[in-house]
């Protein structure tokens, strides 16, 4: 299906396709509406503070605790998602069973469902009289009101990105090298290991930053399962809306944009490691 | 592909434009509110509705709004046209009158206050009482958890930590640093602090957690209705706080809408013999002495302390208190306990 | 089919393995709260459910989540087709930068994303006291809420479509120029058919997104009960109102929604696999 017309590498080439400054022009306007401006408000509003406010901010000792939380469960949210939304990945593309389908359908739920009623419901699943909950507290381990409910709740929003970006690079996949490695004696464990890992790394990587990333930055199902004890279970944008129930714009800005930056940064990462990972591939 | 495109365009378009056609009817008044008065104001702005159509004959549509006390001032702030707001704390609605859109002196403007219901702070416990909790000191006897939401987001939670405050400070002889002592225990029995009163009451009545719920007496009534009084009860303390959730007009948004004379007589209306047996069904004291009578037997009697009185009203309380850094976050800081 | 193919097929010890974790993840973190979710839709049984539904202000919640999707997804849809043709099919400088932006509103807090437009638009913000002049309402209103649900689905569109064009490469579309097409024309027959499948996807996801969106709505709608309550935020007043089985029910509708919407896109896929097949 595809014209091999032109075989010269793509460098530099003369723009034959038209459009490119009208699609330009029209992103970077919608960018700046939407994306652009706004941020600039919240910026300039977290201005108010001051460099050495937000300095004062981001070493709050409250502040500080808020954010290790925040991130070390956003972390173990994102490794869980890791493994097990690659395991899924691999299952879906790999395997046939009965209901793969409805399977595959079933991962994009955490995007649909409304993330107040995905706290609400996994509350009523973990707390003591839940159907989990009650199982766990018979054990001796609280997860609803504690980290671990935070860590599942950051589980369940994450799922769907490692599972959609690893998916179509599982399926892609040439299965000659898979088929080299074993005429050469390989055992499946070690073409799994040694061939299609080192291949998956990249999606890998972007799946794991995405969910961890959406999980920094998620409230309204963690509010219900987390206890928001201050220190223990208290997580950074529920900071934010603290300080606006204060009427302190600036610093719900100023923590705001440390969020942000942080959010930047990291996207930004994955966007230079993967341009380098593909660069690196095609070559 | 173009075609779906446009046929969705067309449908939004009609929606749009239906929802705009509605919105020019009738004169509507808009009640920002918080959370636990949702019953009280159905119930009210029918009563009022009917009235007001009786005397008038214009049909009223007031809208409702709810939400935690503070995050609604702000929106009213931020340009939500609320011809009235009636919010948990005076403090709130100062906040509104800093930025001028409610007159400063809004709670000279109407009777007590301009708070035309009360209500207090009480327990709700399991039926029968297991834990045996009579009052403040039983509350940090060991292994005892007591669920409040989270005074730095909810408006109810405040006046709990206040109440507190009052009796340890009071039992003690007035010693602050005992009544900071005694809060700060009561804190490590919290094992959930929710963000709203509601969320609250639910985390302890249907998911079971902790042993004793801090509460507005009204919500402590309600959650008797709703989840069985077979289930909980209500202790109350020997002395707790006066509460005086108050209404005010914004007059920006009044004088802008022309609705000054509907919004007086919405607040008026609460203070009369209607509105504050109204108030009273939904287990709000009323200020009203001859419907306070009638309703003697439901809310029983407590000492109760003001905020004016034992802090100095809400600008300092919330200030030593609540404010960051203030001795609620005293409590958390790592390394306190 | 890949999967038959001998070598290529997992040993059993490891499907096993692999299989009862997957089953054990799944079941724990998507079926459960499913299940749990309509458990306690239907606990007082369907007449209860039915009249959670059947309800004014239910109503008019399910009505204004459908208004906002309606004006959000399109726009997100024109904005996401012109994003990708323009960094799909050209290189320039700053490519990496712009594509991060796009990105950028996926790992926003909903929070800060309903904040950013109160800041924007409210009266103590930059346009509020301008706009109340002239008296058009922005935030709590209908604008403000299609504002926040586009920033929140803002990159949807354009992430499900980068990758799907960027693997196109712009052979066929230089092809088609060559032999005469017009701009219009080149994408229409050409690059549209190619990618319709990934737009679909993407508009599906953007869509769920939009009708479920929570936090940063919650901001800039103001809860005016009937007018300007979406159906995540009804979900919460009917939660704060002790009626829990009401507000399971308006959740489980748009759960409904979701799989629904899920539903169609496998049927979609499934017609578009059998298309490319013959």
């Amino acid at each position: 299906m595809t014209l091999a017309l032109d075989t010269t590498p793509r460098v530099r080439r003369t723009r034959v396709l038209p459009g490119f400054r009208l699609t330009l022009g029209i992103t970077l306007a919608w960018l700046s509406a939407i994306v652009l401006i706004p941020m600039i408000a919240l910026v300039s509003r977290a201005a108010g503070v001051g460099f050495d406010g937000l300095i004062a901010t981001a070493t709050d000792p409250r502040v500080l605790a808020s954010f290790r939380i925040t991130f070390g469960a956003s972390l173990i949210a994102a490794a869980i998602n890791l493994v097990f939304g690659s395991l899924l990945a691999w299952a879906l593309v790999r395997w046939r069973f009965p209901g793969r389908r409805l399977l595959d359908g079933f991962v994009d739920l955490p995007f649909a469902l409304p993330t107040a009623v995905a706290g609400i419901a996994l509350t009523t699943l973990w707390a003591k009289h839940g159907l989990l909950g009650s199982i766990a507290e018979a054990q001796g381990w609280r997860v609803a009101f504690a980290p671990p409910g935070i860590a599942i709740a950051l589980v369940f929003i994450g799922l769907p990105f490692v599972v959609r970006t690893v998916q179509p690079v599982l399926e892609e996949l040439e299965p000659e090298l898979e088929e080299a490695a074993a005429l050469l004696g390989a055992s499946r464990l070690q073409t799994i290991g040694r061939v299609v890992l080192p291949e998956l790394i990249p999606a890998l990587l972007t799946g794991f930053t995405l969910a961890f990333a959406r999980a920094v930055g998620e409230y309204g199902s963690v509010i219900f399962i987390a206890g928001n004890r201050p220190g223990q279970t208290e997580i950074v944008p529920l900071l934010i809306v603290t300080k606006l129930e204060q009427y302190d714009y600036a610093g719900a800005a100023a923590l705001a944009v440390l969020m942000l930056a942080v959010s930047f940064v990291m996207l930004l990462a994955i966007n230079l490691l993967q341009t380098w990972a593909t660069r690196r591939h095609a070559r | 592909m173009r075609r779906p495109l446009l046929r969705l365009a067309a449908i939004s378009l009609v929606l749009v434009g239906s929802a705009m056609a509605q919105a020019q009817a009738q004169t509507r008044l808009l009640n920002v509110s918080y959370d636990p008065t949702r019953e009280l104001y159905t119930e009210i702005n029918k009563a009022f509705t009917d009235k007001w159509k009786k005397d008038t004959g214009e049909q009223l549509l007031i809208e409702q709004s709810h939400g935690g006390s503070g995050k609604q001032a702000r929106s009213v702030i931020d340009g939500l046209e609320a011809d009235v707001v009636t919010l948990a704390l005076a403090y709130d609605i100062d906040a509104i009158a800093k930025v001028g859109f409610v007159k400063e002196d809004w709670a000279k403007r109407l009777p007590f206050n301009a708070a035309p219901y009360t209500s207090t702070i009480v327990f709700l416990v399991k039926k029968g009482n297991p834990k045996g909790i009579k009052d403040w000191g039983d509350l940090i006897k060991p292994g005892l958890e007591v669920i409040t939401p989270n005074p730095k987001t909810s408006g109810g939670a405040r006046w709990n930590y206040l109440a507190a405050w009052a009796w340890a400070k009071d039992s003690n002889g007035g010693d602050e640093a005992k009544a900071r002592d005694f809060v700060g225990q009561l804190f490590k029995h919290v094992p959930v602090l929710d963000t709203g009163a509601r969320g609250a009451t639910v985390t302890f009545t249907e998911r079971g957690v902790g042993d004793v719920l801090l509460a507005w007496e009204n919500e402590a009534f309600l959650a008797l209705k709703e989840f069985g009084a077979d289930k909980f009860e209500i202790v109350v303390p020997s002395k707790s706080i006066l509460a005086e959730p108050p209404v005010a007009i914004v007059d920006s948004v009044v004088d802008k809408k022309k609705t000054r004379k509907q919004a007086e007589a919405y607040l008026a209306f609460l203070y009369t013999a209607q509105g504050q047996e109204i108030a009273a069904k939904n287990f709000y004291r009323p200020r009203d002495a001859a419907v306070a009578e009638k309703y003697a037997s439901t809310f029983p009697k407590i000492e109760l302390v003001t905020v004016d009185g034992a802090f100095g009203g809400w600008a300092k309380a919330q200030a030593a208190h609540f404010a960051d850094g203030g001795v609620f976050d005293q409590i958390y800081k790592p390394g306190s306990r | 089919m890949r999967a038959e193919r001998p070598s290529l097929v997992d040993p059993w010890p490891l499907r096993i393995i692999a299989g009862l974790l997957i089953f054990a993840f799944v079941a724990l973190f998507l079926a459960l709260p499913l299940w749990t979710l309509f458990a306690q839709a239907f606990a007082k049984g369907t007449e209860a459910y039915l009249r959670a539904i059947d309800e004014p202000a239910a109503w008019s919640a399910i009505k204004l989540t459908l208004t906002v999707a309606a004006i959000a997804v399109p726009l997100n849809v024109v904005f996401g087709l012109a994003a990708s043709w323009a960094i799909a099919k050209f290189q320039f400088r700053g490519k990496q930068l712009l594509t991060t932006l796009i990105d950028l509103p996926f790992s926003i807090s909903p929070v800060i994303s309903g904040l950013v437009f109160v800041l924007l638009f409210g009266l103590q913000g930059w346009l509020g006291p301008w706009l109340r002049a002239h008296d058009i309402q922005v935030i709590f209103a209908l604008p403000g809420i299609v504002l926040a649900t586009v920033l929140v689905t803002f990159p949807f569109v354009a992430r499900e479509l980068i990758p799907v064009m960027e693997a196109q490469g712009t052979q066929e579309e230089e092809a088609a120029r060559l032999l005469g097409a017009s701009g219009w024309q080149t994408f229409r027959r050409v690059t549209l058919p190619n990618v319709k499948w990934g737009l679909l996807y993407g508009v599906l996801l953007c869509n769920a997104r939009a009708m479920g969106e929570f936090g940063a709505v919650s901001v800039v709608s103001g809860h005016v009960r009937g007018r300007t309550n979406t159906m995540p935020l009804h979900v919460e007043i009917l939660y704060n109102e002790y009626n829990l089985t009401a507000a399971f029910a308006v959740a489980s509708l748009l759960a409904l929604l979701a799989l629904a919407t899920l539903a169609a896109k496998a049927a979609l896929e499934w017609r578009g696999r059998t298309e490319i097949a013959s």
